[in-house]
């Protein structure tokens, strides 16, 4: 250890936790792995633009391989994602790997395939924990995000998974503009099946950025939420995702930081790694699994994940007498609408980030768009092709996907050979 | 419960994992899936001593906690025992 040690600050006794990370970790605490682009659904706010599969995901000995280094640098546990994970064959048998191998899991679901078996081995297992997804205590606010059907679907699983005797699962809402006030309908349901509730901040990611302005909450229902937040306490976790909102007075519990890249950052499916889940865009890549060094090569040595634990100043935010608690909010957030990274958070519970908002082009021209858009509807876009002449004409062009060993080979006897057969 | 005995036996919590860090050592409870941390190097040499000492006050002799020093090293313990990182040893 040369130059990380130099940076980090001795534990002082005292010290505050936040100030130790500020300066990242030799391994992050968890991270995000999508392990798959596919998804059965297309919720109109999906961080990670998911709907079709990658053909370039990683197979399952790439994935035993990060899950080994996973092991060797003692990460506690994944948050498995997507997509939807549970679509991919492997997904058990990376499941049972990564567990046995002292990586604990939590994965999201909409809970297509927790079956009653499902649930059973769910239950059954201390390292495994379940997040599901629904972001509507009732079927038409659920069901306008996350498509039609997608309520039954999770209500169905979180039954399942109550009968086969799993406890403390994690219901997992994404706040909007239709759902906070629902917060107590939401602690029912997570009550009646014997599940947590959980909250999280809605993301400009992926296609969030395209609905965010018609979801995100206003600004009196941030106020809802916060005074909802530590009327409840420990009892409803967030993911540590409402650290703007603590400038509204109290903390909220939780690290009250900005992990990226210091204690958390994301793998997505074809193996590149992110500083964070919510910002899927060639400025927050740092590397690939796949590179030599690997995850842990890609955590240590990137040059985005070390600037990203150096001090930050607080740029315009630095003179405000809230930026000790909120430290300026969600990187990702401020990326995805346009703001400068060293301003306020763009749902500023002062109010600065509304008129920086108010500032952006009425078309949205010159925001920055996620690196990679899996939507199905993108498939449905014009495909361009070009028409010419085959470069040789007794050789027929060869796709990309073709996987047969002998394609492009070109075998001159091959018409005779046919009239023989 | 502010302190602990330290005339007691107590061990990690068999669902406990340690990462040892610069600052000093994450823990992580699978079973309650909480994240603690401790501040300092020697308190997760006290914790790591647990499992073979007689008692709490052995292990902090063990890897030399001045007596001063104990009622510290109790609390931080409480505070392990009351999220269940640190149990009592039965046997």
């Amino acid at each position: 250890m040369t130059v990380v040690t130099t940076t980090r600050r001795a534990a002082e006794p005292g010290a505050r936790l936040v100030d130790l990370f500020e300066y990242g970790l030799d391994a992050p605490i968890c991270l995000t792995w999508e392990l798959t682009y596919a998804c059965n659904l297309a919720c109109t706010h999906c961080l990670s633009s998911s709907g079709r599969r990658d053909p370039r995901e990683l197979s399952t000995a790439e994935a035993k391989a990060v899950i080994d280094e996973l092991e060797a640098m003692q990460v506690f546990y994944v948050n498995i994602g997507g997509g939807e994970p549970t679509v991919r064959p492997d997904f058990w048998e990376l499941l049972d790997y990564a567990t046995a191998h002292h990586v604990g899991v939590k994965f999201s679901t909409n809970g297509v395939r927790i079956t009653p078996e499902a649930a059973r081995r769910l239950a059954g297992d201390d390292y495994v924990d379940v997040q599901i997804s629904l972001d509507g205590a009732t079927a038409d606010v659920n069901d306008a995000v996350r498509g039609a059907g997608s309520y039954d679907t999770a209500l169905r699983a979180m039954r399942n998974l109550a009968d086969a005797g799993m406890k403390n699962f994690k219901l997992s809402v994404v706040c909007t503009r239709h759902n906070i006030p629902q917060m107590d309908a939401f602690k029912e349901i997570a009550d009646t099946y014997g599940a947590q509730l959980r909250l999280t901040r809605l993301r400009p990611s992926g296609r969030g950025a395209d609905v965010w302005d018609e979801l995100h909450p206003l600004p009196e229902q941030q106020r809802e939420l916060y005074d909802w937040l530590v009327a409840h306490g420990e009892t409803v976790l967030t993911g540590d995702s409402f650290f703007h909102l603590s400038a509204y007075g109290q903390a909220l519990p939780g690290l009250n930081l900005c992990g990226a890249g210091r204690v958390v950052c994301l793998i997505d499916p074809v193996g590149d790694v992110y500083a964070c889940p919510f910002a899927i865009h060639e400025e927050f890549l740092a590397g690939n699994v796949r590179s030599p060094g690997g995850f842990a090569g890609v955590w240590r040595e990137s040059e985005l994940f070390r600037g990203l634990r150096e001090p930050q100043t607080g740029g315009a935010c630095s003179s405000c007498s809230f930026y000790d608690t909120c430290r300026g909010g969600c990187m990702a957030a401020k990326f995805f609408t346009g703001l400068p990274l060293d301003g306020p958070d763009p749902e500023c519970v002062r109010g600065h980030g509304e008129a920086l908002l108010a500032d952006r082009p009425e078309d949205r021209a010159g925001m920055p768009k996620p690196s990679a858009d899996h939507s199905r509807e993108a498939a449905r876009r014009p495909v361009p092709i070009r028409i010419g002449r085959r470069p040789d004409p007794e050789r027929p062009p060869v796709s990309a996907c073709a996987e047969d060993p002998l394609a492009g080979l070109r075998i001159r006897s091959a018409a005779h050979s046919k009239e023989t057969l | 419960m502010s302190e602990i005995d330290l005339d007691l036996a107590w061990d990690l919590h068999p669902q406990v994992s340690v990462r040892p860090e610069p600052f000093g050592a994450l823990l992580y409870h699978f079973g309650t899936r909480k994240l603690s941390f401790l501040k300092d190097r020697r308190l997760l040499e006290v914790v790591q001593s647990l499992k073979d000492a007689p008692s709490a006050r052995a292990a902090c002799t063990a890897v030399g906690v001045p007596a001063s020093d104990l009622a510290r090293y109790s609390a931080a313990l409480a505070t392990l025992v009351r999220s269940s990182m640190v149990v009592e040893r039965t046997s």
